[in-house]
C-alpha cells in the first residue's frame, strides 16, 4: 500500500486517539495497543474506520490487539483482505 | 498445602478476629492500611523483599523492597501534608498503572486523607462527575492525562491541587504543582495518622441503572476481609509471584492489587501495558509468575488464540489461578484446565463488598460456571424477588442477599445515603444480582437484576451514556444497553433517534462512538449503533430499555401494557 494509506492512518490514530500537546509521536512502528495509545475496547472504532475508509472487511477473529498494534501490522491486515 | 485446609471447617468455626490476630490490628492503635502494607512488612524482619516489579509496555523494568514502599509511601505523605492536603480530604489517583500509583495509594492513606483511584481512560466528563460528587481537593496525575483535567477544573471549585508526578521543565498553570517521586527527599520516619478502624479510607465510584455514578466508602478495616481472602482464595504464599490484572482504577486493583498482596507480604508484578495474548504469556514465563489473578474477558481472548500459542511457553511455574469481574463461563474453566494443567477460580464480589463473597476456594471441587460458596464469615443466601425472604429450595432464582457486618462491606454511597439505605431489604445487603443455590450450596450466577451494563468486567451506567449521547449535536433521544458478547459478556449498543436534519450513515455512527469514548471512556462507547425513528416508551415517556435490551438476548419481551401508543 502506498505511503498515502500509511499516513491515513497515522493521521486518524492522532486526532481519534492523542491529545494535540501529547507530545507523542507515532510512526508505522509506534506501538499503539501494547503502548496503550489505542485499548481493546477502541479497536472497535480504528476497525470501522478502517472498513469504511477502504472498504474491506476485516473478520472479528482477525481483529486481534497484535493485528492493531502498529501501522505497519494494521496495512498487513488490509493488505491480507484487499487481495480477496 | 493451601492456606485455607479444609473449607467446611473454616465455615464453621470462623471469626474474623483470626484474621485480626494474625494482622495484630489495632496493636498500639495503629488501624491504617498504610501501616500493614509496609512498615509492618518491614519491622517483621522483610525490609528487603521485593514487593513491586514493575514492567512498563517499552520493556522498562523497576522494583521496589518493602523498605521502598515504606519509605517512598512516607515521602508522599509528607509532601502532601507540606501542601496542604488534610485528613479525610480525598485525593484522586488518575494514572496507568505506573509505579507512582501504587505508591501514592499507601502515602494518601498514611497521612489520613481518602484515596479516590480513577480508571485513566475516562474522559473529562466522567472524571468531571466523579471529581465533583466526591468534592475531590487533589488530583495526582501523569502529563499525559493533564488535559482532561485542564478542561474541567474551573468547573470544580474544590480541586486546588493538581499535582503532575511526570512534569516536564514547563512553567506550572494555576494550582498545578510538579513532583516527582523519585526526586524527592526521601522520608524515612513519618508519623502515620492513626486512624480509627471506621474512618473512611478508599471512594470507588460504580455505576447504577439511573442517576449518577455513586461513590462506594470504603474504611481502614476493610483490609481485615482483603487479607484473608487474599490469603485462602488467592492462597497467597510468602514465596508467591503474584500477578493481578486489574488497574487500580478499579475496586479489584486496589483490594487485590495494591491491599490484600502486600498486608500478605507477597512480591507482585506489574504489567503497564495493553493486552496480548504472547505479550502476557512472556510476562508469566519471564517472571516466574506462580498466582494469577485475571479476568473472564482476557482469559477468553487467551482462549481465541488456541493452544498452540501457550505451548510456545514455559508457564510451568502457575500454582494457582483466580478470577474476577464477571461470571467465568464453564468453557473458559475447562479451556483453562486443558492449557494450564490447572483451573481458573471463579471469585464473586463487587465493588460495594470491598472483598470476595462467594468464592471458589484451593481444594474445593470446582463446578464449572459456578460461583463458588460464601467465603468463612459470609452469610449469603437467595431471595425472593418480591418478599426478600430467604429462599431455600434448591435451583429456584432470586436475588443475592448478604448478611451486613463483614468489614470490607462499603460505609455508605459518598454523598448518596438514600441509594445506600435502599440497598438494604429485610435485613439483607442485596446485591443487585440473580442467581440460586444447587442441593450442594454452589451458587450459580443469572444475571444482573437491573439495567446495568457488565463490559469486561466493569459496570457501565446506561443513563450516563445516555446523557453523554443527548450532548452529540444529532441525538434527539437515545436507549443504551447491555448486548451479548463472546468475549466482554455485554457490550454497548445504543439505539438513537436523530434530530431532523441529520441522516444515518457509517460516518454519523463513528462520530458519536468516538465522541462517547473520548467524553466517557472506551468502556462506555457502544459497540454498536441502531439508528431508529423513535424509541419505545411508556404512555408517562419513560425510554423502555427493558424491551430493547430483551430483544438483544433473544428475551420474552414481557408485559408492554403501559407501552405509549404509536
Amino acid at each position: 500500500m502506498s505511503e498515502d494509506v500509511k499516513k491515513m492512518i497515522i493521521d486518524y490514530v492522532k486526532k481519534e486517539y492523542l491529545e494535540e500537546d501529547s507530545g507523542v509521536d507515532v510512526n508505522e512502528n509506534t506501538k499503539l495497543i501494547s503502548s496503550g495509545i489505542v485499548d481493546s475496547f477502541s479497536m472497535v472504532s480504528l476497525k470501522m474506520f478502517l472498513e469504511k475508509k477502504f472498504q474491506v472487511k476485516i473478520p472479528d477473529d482477525k481483529a486481534t490487539p497484535e493485528a492493531f498494534d502498529s501501522v505497519n501490522n494494521i496495512i498487513k491486515l488490509l493488505n491480507d483482505f484487499t487481495k480477496t | 498445602m493451601n492456606n485455607i485446609g479444609s473449607y467446611e471447617e473454616r465455615y464453621k468455626t470462623f471469626n474474623w478476629k483470626q484474621s485480626e490476630e494474625e494482622l495484630e490490628y489495632g496493636k498500639n492503635g495503629m488501624y491504617n492500611i498504610g501501616y500493614y502494607c509496609s512498615d509492618r512488612i518491614c519491622e517483621k524482619g522483610d525490609g528487603n523483599k521485593l514487593a513491586l516489579i514493575w514492567e512498563g509496555f517499552t520493556g522498562e523494568v523497576k522494583k521496589y523492597t518493602y523498605d521502598d514502599i515504606r519509605v517512598y509511601s512516607n515521602t508522599i505523605a509528607k509532601f502532601l501534608q507540606d501542601v496542604g492536603i488534610g485528613i479525610g480530604d480525598r485525593v484522586c489517583l488518575f494514572m496507568d498503572k505506573v509505579p507512582e500509583l501504587y505508591l501514592s495509594f499507601i502515602g494518601i492513606l498514611k497521612m489520613g486523607g481518602i484515596a479516590q483511584p480513577l480508571f485513566s481512560a475516562f474522559g473529562e466528563d466522567a472524571l468531571y462527575t466523579r471529581l465533583d460528587d466526591a468534592q475531590t481537593k487533589a488530583i495526582m496525575i501523569q502529563k499525559k492525562h493533564l488535559h482532561k483535567v485542564r478542561k474541567i477544573k474551573s468547573k470544580l471549585p474544590n480541586l486546588t491541587k493538581i499535582i503532575i508526578i511526570d512534569a516536564d521543565d514547563s512553567q506550572p498553570q494555576v494550582n498545578e504543582i510538579h513532583f516527582w517521586m523519585e526526586k524527592a527527599q526521601k522520608v524515612d520516619k513519618f508519623d502515620i495518622v492513626k486512624v480509627g478502624p471506621e474512618v473512611p479510607s478508599v471512594i470507588h465510584y460504580t455505576s447504577g441503572t439511573t442517576g449518577k455514578p455513586k461513590g462506594a466508602q470504603h474504611v481502614h478495616s476493610s483490609i481485615i476481609a482483603q487479607y484473608i481472602t487474599s490469603k485462602w482464595v488467592l492462597d497467597l504464599q510468602p514465596e508467591d509471584i503474584y500477578w493481578c490484572t486489574a488497574d487500580p482504577g478499579w475496586v479489584t486493583g486496589t483490594s487485590y492489587g495494591i491491599i490484600g498482596p502486600w498486608a500478605n507480604g507477597v512480591t507482585q508484578i506489574v504489567l503497564d501495558a495493553g493486552f496480548g495474548t504472547e505479550k502476557w504469556y512472556a510476562f508469566v514465563q519471564k517472571y516466574k509468575v506462580t498466582m494469577w489473578y485475571s479476568a473472564p474477558t482476557a482469559i477468553r481472548l487467551l482462549m481465541k488464540e488456541g493452544f498452540d500459542v501457550v505451548k510456545k511457553y514455559d508457564l510451568s511455574s502457575l500454582r494457582h489461578l483466580a478470577s474476577v469481574g464477571e461470571p467465568l463461563n464453564a468453557e473458559a474453566v475447562i479451556w483453562s484446565d486443558k492449557a494450564f494443567g490447572k483451573p481458573f477460580y471463579d471469585t464473586y464480589w463487587q465493588t460495594e463488598t470491598g472483598a470476595m463473597v462467594i468464592t471458589n476456594f484451593p481444594g474445593m471441587k470446582i463446578k464449572p460456571g459456578s460461583m463458588g460458596k460464601p467465603f468463612p464469615g459470609i452469610a449469603a443466601t437467595i431471595l425472593n424477588t418480591k418478599t426478600y425472604e430467604p429462599i431455600t429450595t434448591p435451583g429456584i432464582v432470586g436475588l443475592i442477599g448478604l448478611k451486613p457486618g463483614w468489614p470490607s462491606m462499603m460505609r455508605t454511597y459518598w454523598n448518596n445515603r438514600e441509594t445506600y439505605d435502599g440497598k438494604f431489604k429485610n435485613g439483607w445487603y442485596v446485591c443487585g444480582d440473580r442467581a440460586s443455590i444447587d442441593n450442594e450450596g454452589y451458587f450459580w450466577f443469572v444475571g444482573r437484576d437491573d439495567d446495568v451494563i457488565n463490559t469486561a468486567g466493569h459496570l457501565v451506567g446506561p443513563f450516563e451514556i445516555e446523557s453523554a449521547l443527548l450532548e452529540h449535536k444529532a441525538v434527539a433521544e437515545s436507549a443504551a444497553v447491555g448486548k451479548p458478547d463472546p468475549v466482554n459478556m455485554e457490550v454497548v449498543k445504543a439505539f438513537i433517534a436523530l434530530k431532523p436534519g441529520f441522516e444515518q450513515s457509517d460516518d454519523m455512527e463513528l462520530d458519536i462512538m468516538n465522541f462517547i469514548r473520548k467524553r466517557l471512556s472506551p468502556l462506555a462507547m457502544p459497540q454498536e449503533i441502531e439508528f431508529v425513528p423513535s424509541l419505545p416508551k411508556t404512555r408517562s415517556g419513560k425510554i423502555m430499555r427493558r424491551l430493547l435490551r430483551a430483544k438483544e438476548w433473544g428475551e420474552e419481551i414481557g408485559d408492554t401494557s403501559t407501552l405509549e401508543n404509536d
